[in-house]
Protein backbone atom coordinates (compact mmCIF):
# COMPACT_ATOMS: atom_id res chain seq x y z
CA UNK A 1 0.00 0.00 0.00
CA UNK A 2 0.92 3.52 -0.66
CA UNK A 3 4.26 2.12 -2.41
CA UNK A 4 5.09 5.07 -4.32
CA UNK A 5 4.93 8.67 -3.82
CA UNK A 6 2.66 9.61 -6.92
CA UNK A 7 -0.30 6.86 -5.63
CA UNK A 8 0.14 8.63 -1.71
CA UNK A 9 -0.53 11.63 -3.09
CA UNK A 10 -3.62 10.43 -5.77
CA UNK A 11 -5.13 9.09 -2.81
CA UNK A 12 -4.35 12.08 -0.57
CA UNK A 13 -5.82 14.85 -2.98
CA UNK A 14 -9.11 12.47 -4.10
CA UNK A 15 -9.81 12.59 -0.62
CA UNK A 16 -9.12 15.86 -0.41
CA UNK A 17 -11.21 16.97 -2.92
CA UNK A 18 -13.95 14.21 -1.78
CA UNK A 19 -14.07 15.93 1.13
CA UNK A 20 -14.59 19.81 -0.04
CA UNK A 21 -17.24 18.13 -2.51
CA UNK A 22 -19.54 16.81 1.09
CA UNK A 23 -18.11 19.63 2.91
CA UNK A 24 -20.00 21.92 0.28
CA UNK A 25 -23.31 20.61 -0.43
CA UNK A 26 -24.72 22.05 2.21
CA UNK A 27 -24.14 25.58 1.30
CA UNK A 28 -25.05 24.88 -2.62
CA UNK A 29 -28.52 27.28 -3.14
CA UNK A 30 -29.46 26.88 0.73
CA UNK A 31 -31.13 29.37 3.19
CA UNK A 32 -33.34 29.29 5.80
CA UNK A 33 -37.11 28.33 4.97
CA UNK A 34 -38.99 31.38 3.47
CA UNK A 35 -35.96 33.73 2.90
CA UNK A 36 -36.53 35.94 0.18
CA UNK A 37 -33.57 37.47 -2.41
CA UNK A 38 -34.39 41.19 -3.44
CA UNK A 39 -31.63 41.33 -6.41
CA UNK A 40 -33.71 43.59 -8.83
CA UNK A 41 -31.98 46.85 -8.38
CA UNK A 42 -29.32 45.92 -5.62
CA UNK A 43 -26.33 44.72 -7.89
CA UNK A 44 -26.74 46.81 -10.63
CA UNK A 45 -26.12 50.01 -8.41
CA UNK A 46 -23.26 47.88 -7.23
CA UNK A 47 -24.72 47.43 -3.56
CA UNK A 48 -25.20 43.50 -2.40
CA UNK A 49 -28.47 41.72 -2.70
CA UNK A 50 -30.75 41.79 0.03
CA UNK A 51 -31.86 38.74 1.99
CA UNK A 52 -35.15 39.34 3.78
CA UNK A 53 -35.55 36.88 6.84
CA UNK A 54 -39.43 35.75 7.17
CA UNK A 55 -38.74 33.56 10.53
CA UNK A 56 -37.00 37.05 12.11
CA UNK A 57 -40.28 38.98 10.85
CA UNK A 58 -42.61 36.49 11.78
CA UNK A 59 -41.53 36.15 15.10
CA UNK A 60 -42.52 40.22 15.66
CA UNK A 61 -45.15 40.86 13.33
CA UNK A 62 -48.01 38.44 11.95
CA UNK A 63 -47.66 38.62 8.08
CA UNK A 64 -50.92 40.44 8.08
CA UNK A 65 -49.04 43.71 9.62
CA UNK A 66 -47.01 43.37 6.15
CA UNK A 67 -49.80 42.01 4.17
CA UNK A 68 -52.55 43.58 4.24
CA UNK A 69 -52.03 46.70 6.60
CA UNK A 70 -48.59 47.60 4.59
CA UNK A 71 -49.95 46.05 1.54
CA UNK A 72 -46.67 43.72 0.44
CA UNK A 73 -48.20 41.80 -2.53
CA UNK A 74 -48.27 37.75 -1.38
CA UNK A 75 -45.58 36.82 -4.22
CA UNK A 76 -41.74 37.12 -4.65
CA UNK A 77 -41.09 39.91 -7.25
CA UNK A 78 -44.52 41.27 -6.92
CA UNK A 79 -43.37 44.13 -5.35
CA UNK A 80 -41.21 47.16 -6.46
CA UNK A 81 -39.23 48.10 -3.72
CA UNK A 82 -36.66 50.86 -3.73
CA UNK A 83 -34.47 52.23 -1.91
CA UNK A 84 -35.98 55.96 -2.59
CA UNK A 85 -39.36 54.67 -1.68
CA UNK A 86 -37.99 52.67 1.48
CA UNK A 87 -36.22 56.50 2.44
CA UNK A 88 -39.40 57.95 1.96
CA UNK A 89 -41.15 55.61 4.43
CA UNK A 90 -43.11 52.75 2.18
CA UNK A 91 -42.53 49.12 1.97
CA UNK A 92 -39.68 48.35 4.40
CA UNK A 93 -39.50 52.08 5.35
CA UNK A 94 -42.40 51.80 6.88
CA UNK A 95 -41.14 50.08 9.93
CA UNK A 96 -37.38 50.57 9.19
CA UNK A 97 -37.51 54.23 10.33
CA UNK A 98 -35.56 54.75 13.55
CA UNK A 99 -39.15 54.67 15.41
CA UNK A 100 -40.03 50.70 15.14
CA UNK A 101 -36.81 48.82 13.55
CA UNK A 102 -33.37 50.37 13.06
CA UNK A 103 -33.07 52.61 10.15
CA UNK A 104 -31.94 52.66 6.09
CA UNK A 105 -28.75 53.93 7.54
CA UNK A 106 -27.44 50.48 8.51
CA UNK A 107 -27.16 49.50 4.71
CA UNK A 108 -25.43 46.13 5.56
CA UNK A 109 -27.82 44.41 7.41
CA UNK A 110 -30.17 43.97 5.13
CA UNK A 111 -27.71 44.11 1.77
CA UNK A 112 -26.02 41.11 2.89
CA UNK A 113 -26.29 38.72 0.30
CA UNK A 114 -23.52 37.40 -2.35
CA UNK A 115 -22.92 39.81 -5.49
CA UNK A 116 -25.46 37.57 -8.33
CA UNK A 117 -27.89 36.00 -6.33
CA UNK A 118 -31.20 35.53 -8.07
CA UNK A 119 -34.06 37.36 -6.79
CA UNK A 120 -37.11 35.38 -5.41
CA UNK A 121 -38.13 33.22 -2.78
CA UNK A 122 -35.53 30.41 -1.01
CA UNK A 123 -36.71 27.13 0.82
CA UNK A 124 -34.59 24.34 1.93
CA UNK A 125 -35.97 22.44 4.62
CA UNK A 126 -37.63 19.28 2.72
CA UNK A 127 -38.73 22.06 -0.32
CA UNK A 128 -37.57 24.87 -2.50
CA UNK A 129 -40.52 27.00 -2.92
CA UNK A 130 -43.90 26.24 -5.17
CA UNK A 131 -43.16 25.60 -9.01
CA UNK A 132 -40.07 23.53 -8.30
CA UNK A 133 -42.00 20.30 -9.01
CA UNK B 1 19.46 6.54 6.54
CA UNK B 2 18.50 9.60 5.66
CA UNK B 3 16.57 9.06 3.20
CA UNK B 4 14.35 6.20 5.07
CA UNK B 5 14.11 8.96 7.46
CA UNK B 6 12.66 11.89 5.30
CA UNK B 7 9.93 9.17 3.99
CA UNK B 8 8.38 8.31 7.59
CA UNK B 9 7.95 11.91 8.53
CA UNK B 10 6.47 12.08 5.05
CA UNK B 11 4.07 9.47 5.30
CA UNK B 12 3.00 10.35 9.09
CA UNK B 13 2.44 13.69 7.74
CA UNK B 14 0.15 12.41 5.11
CA UNK B 15 -1.73 10.24 7.52
CA UNK B 16 -1.69 13.23 9.59
CA UNK B 17 -3.37 15.27 6.73
CA UNK B 18 -5.73 12.34 5.80
CA UNK B 19 -7.17 12.25 8.82
CA UNK B 20 -7.91 15.89 9.53
CA UNK B 21 -10.00 15.99 6.23
CA UNK B 22 -11.79 12.98 7.71
CA UNK B 23 -12.48 14.60 10.62
CA UNK B 24 -13.65 17.71 9.22
CA UNK B 25 -15.93 15.82 6.25
CA UNK B 26 -17.19 13.89 8.89
CA UNK B 27 -18.17 17.41 11.11
CA UNK B 28 -19.82 18.60 8.30
CA UNK B 29 -21.99 15.93 7.44
CA UNK B 30 -23.17 15.19 11.16
CA UNK B 31 -23.85 19.04 11.34
CA UNK B 32 -26.08 19.45 8.36
CA UNK B 33 -28.15 16.26 9.15
CA UNK B 34 -28.28 16.60 13.03
CA UNK B 35 -27.79 20.06 14.44
CA UNK B 36 -31.43 20.84 14.39
CA UNK B 37 -30.80 21.35 10.30
CA UNK B 38 -30.66 25.30 10.89
CA UNK B 39 -28.10 26.72 8.60
CA UNK B 40 -25.81 29.72 10.66
CA UNK B 41 -25.87 32.97 8.28
CA UNK B 42 -22.19 32.71 7.27
CA UNK B 43 -22.86 29.05 6.36
CA UNK B 44 -25.83 29.41 4.61
CA UNK B 45 -24.53 29.93 1.14
CA UNK B 46 -26.64 33.07 0.19
CA UNK B 47 -25.18 35.60 3.26
CA UNK B 48 -21.93 37.08 2.25
CA UNK B 49 -19.05 36.42 5.41
CA UNK B 50 -16.94 39.39 3.86
CA UNK B 51 -19.94 41.73 5.11
CA UNK B 52 -18.32 41.97 8.26
CA UNK B 53 -21.60 44.25 9.72
CA UNK B 54 -23.84 41.38 8.90
CA UNK B 55 -21.85 38.32 9.92
CA UNK B 56 -21.37 40.79 13.65
CA UNK B 57 -25.05 41.69 14.00
CA UNK B 58 -27.49 39.44 12.34
CA UNK B 59 -28.97 36.44 14.35
CA UNK B 60 -28.26 33.38 13.20
CA UNK B 61 -32.12 31.09 12.72
CA UNK B 62 -31.24 28.72 15.28
CA UNK B 63 -30.36 30.97 17.97
CA UNK B 64 -34.38 31.79 17.69
CA UNK B 65 -36.02 29.16 16.18
CA UNK B 66 -34.82 26.26 18.80
CA UNK B 67 -36.85 28.21 21.29
CA UNK B 68 -39.72 27.47 19.90
CA UNK B 69 -41.96 24.16 19.41
CA UNK B 70 -40.48 22.27 17.19
CA UNK B 71 -41.64 20.69 13.58
CA UNK B 72 -39.98 18.17 11.16
CA UNK B 73 -40.28 20.47 8.04
CA UNK B 74 -40.10 23.90 6.86
CA UNK B 75 -38.60 26.10 10.01
CA UNK B 76 -38.70 23.36 12.22
CA UNK B 77 -40.95 25.40 14.18
CA UNK B 78 -44.67 24.66 14.49
CA UNK B 79 -45.73 28.66 14.43
CA UNK B 80 -49.22 28.01 15.08
CA UNK B 81 -48.56 26.53 18.08
CA UNK B 82 -45.70 29.18 19.01
CA UNK B 83 -48.57 31.32 18.61
CA UNK B 84 -51.13 29.80 20.27
CA UNK B 85 -49.40 28.95 23.36
CA UNK B 86 -47.81 32.17 23.95
CA UNK B 87 -43.93 31.04 22.84
CA UNK B 88 -44.52 34.31 20.55
CA UNK B 89 -46.28 37.17 20.23
CA UNK B 90 -46.44 38.77 17.39
CA UNK B 91 -47.86 42.28 16.69
CA UNK B 92 -51.34 42.46 14.86
CA UNK B 93 -50.95 45.78 13.29
CA UNK B 94 -49.16 48.75 13.55
CA UNK B 95 -51.84 51.45 13.30
CA UNK B 96 -54.51 51.93 16.18
CA UNK B 97 -57.44 52.46 13.12
CA UNK B 98 -56.51 49.13 11.77
CA UNK B 99 -58.78 46.68 12.10
CA UNK B 100 -57.72 43.17 13.26
CA UNK B 101 -60.38 40.04 12.01
CA UNK B 102 -60.45 36.65 13.26
CA UNK B 103 -62.84 34.02 12.65
CA UNK B 104 -63.52 30.55 13.73
CA UNK B 105 -64.67 28.89 10.90
CA UNK B 106 -63.69 25.18 9.44
CA UNK B 107 -64.52 24.15 5.22
CA UNK B 108 -64.43 21.00 4.59
CA UNK B 109 -63.66 20.20 0.74
CA UNK B 110 -65.08 17.00 -0.60
CA UNK B 111 -63.36 17.13 -3.99
CA UNK B 112 -59.67 15.84 -3.18
CA UNK B 113 -60.21 12.69 -5.59
CA UNK B 114 -58.35 9.58 -4.13
CA UNK B 115 -57.04 11.74 -1.15
CA UNK B 116 -58.85 12.37 2.17
CA UNK B 117 -60.84 15.08 2.33
CA UNK B 118 -59.59 18.57 3.29
CA UNK B 119 -60.11 20.67 6.14
CA UNK B 120 -59.55 24.40 6.00
CA UNK B 121 -59.51 25.83 9.94
CA UNK B 122 -59.87 29.87 9.49
CA UNK B 123 -58.69 30.28 12.85
CA UNK B 124 -55.24 29.15 12.51
CA UNK B 125 -54.98 31.37 9.19
CA UNK B 126 -56.76 34.17 10.37
CA UNK B 127 -54.04 34.29 13.79
CA UNK B 128 -51.38 35.37 10.85
CA UNK B 129 -53.62 36.46 8.21
CA UNK B 130 -56.54 39.06 7.53
CA UNK B 131 -58.96 37.93 4.79
CA UNK B 132 -58.31 40.24 2.41
CA UNK B 133 -55.26 38.59 2.00
CA UNK B 134 -56.42 35.63 0.73
CA UNK B 135 -60.15 37.15 -0.33
CA UNK B 136 -61.29 37.48 -3.03
CA UNK B 137 -57.43 37.54 -4.78
CA UNK B 138 -56.48 33.85 -4.36
CA UNK B 139 -59.73 32.62 -2.57
CA UNK B 140 -63.42 33.34 -3.51
CA UNK B 141 -65.65 34.09 -0.29
CA UNK B 142 -68.21 31.54 -1.47
CA UNK B 143 -67.12 28.17 -0.72
CA UNK B 144 -66.95 25.55 -3.66
CA UNK B 145 -66.82 28.21 -6.53
CA UNK B 146 -62.80 28.79 -6.36
CA UNK B 147 -60.73 26.02 -8.79
CA UNK B 148 -58.67 24.62 -6.43
CA UNK B 149 -56.59 21.83 -7.12
CA UNK B 150 -52.72 20.39 -6.17
CA UNK B 151 -51.34 20.84 -9.69
CA UNK B 152 -51.75 24.67 -9.57
CA UNK B 153 -51.17 24.52 -6.03
CA UNK B 154 -47.68 22.99 -6.77
CA UNK B 155 -47.25 25.65 -8.96
CA UNK B 156 -47.77 28.16 -6.03
CA UNK B 157 -51.24 29.36 -6.57
CA UNK B 158 -54.39 29.33 -4.11
CA UNK B 159 -52.73 27.48 -0.69
CA UNK B 160 -49.20 27.28 -2.63
CA UNK B 161 -48.87 31.15 -2.12
CA UNK B 162 -47.50 30.42 1.25
CA UNK B 163 -47.57 26.50 1.91
CA UNK B 164 -44.26 25.72 0.53
CA UNK B 165 -42.99 29.25 0.13
CA UNK B 166 -43.01 30.49 4.02
CA UNK B 167 -45.73 28.07 6.05
CA UNK B 168 -45.35 24.20 6.11
CA UNK B 169 -44.40 22.87 3.11
CA UNK B 170 -46.38 20.65 0.25
CA UNK B 171 -44.54 17.32 1.22
CA UNK B 172 -47.13 17.43 4.66
CA UNK B 173 -49.67 16.05 2.63
CA UNK B 174 -51.91 14.65 5.40
CA UNK B 175 -51.75 17.79 7.63
CA UNK B 176 -55.18 19.20 5.18
CA UNK B 177 -56.22 16.10 3.59
CA UNK B 178 -56.87 15.18 7.31
CA UNK B 179 -60.45 14.06 7.18
CA UNK B 180 -60.95 10.38 6.49
CA UNK B 181 -63.04 9.46 3.85
CA UNK B 182 -65.72 6.86 5.29
CA UNK B 183 -65.93 8.39 8.93
CA UNK B 184 -67.09 11.71 8.14
CA UNK B 185 -70.73 11.68 7.95
CA UNK B 186 -71.44 15.54 8.20
CA UNK B 187 -72.10 18.02 5.61
CA UNK B 188 -69.09 19.47 3.75
CA UNK B 189 -67.84 22.92 3.50
CA UNK B 190 -68.38 25.59 6.58
CA UNK B 191 -68.62 23.88 9.34
CA UNK B 192 -71.25 26.43 11.52
CA UNK B 193 -71.63 26.10 15.11
CA UNK B 194 -75.10 24.92 16.17
CA UNK B 195 -77.65 28.04 15.99
CA UNK B 196 -74.82 30.45 14.32
CA UNK B 197 -76.48 32.60 11.50
CA UNK B 198 -74.17 31.68 8.47
CA UNK B 199 -74.70 35.73 7.81
CA UNK B 200 -72.48 36.62 10.46
CA UNK B 201 -69.38 34.54 8.99
CA UNK B 202 -70.46 36.61 5.32
CA UNK B 203 -66.66 38.29 4.01
CA UNK B 204 -66.79 41.83 4.52
CA UNK B 205 -65.07 43.95 2.07
CA UNK B 206 -63.22 46.07 3.59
Amino acid sequence: MFQNKASRWIIVSLTLVFSLLLAGLPSVANAEYGDVILNKYSDANDMAPVIYPHWFHRIRFQCKVCHSELGFKMKAGGNDVTMADIVDGQFCGMCHNGEIAWTTENCELCHSGKPGLKSGIIGTHKTLGPGIW
Amino acid sequence: MSNSVRSGTEKSSHLFLTLIVLVLSTAFIVDAAYAGSWLSIKGDGNHDRRNKTAMKFLQDPEDALSQLPPDTAGNQVDWVKAIEEGYIQPRSNLYDHTEVRMMDLDIIMPETSTMNYVMFPHQQHTAWLDCKNCHPVFFEAEVGVSPVNMGAILEGEFCGRCHGAVSFPLTECNRCHSIIKGTFTGQFGAQYPEGANPEDYAYVPE
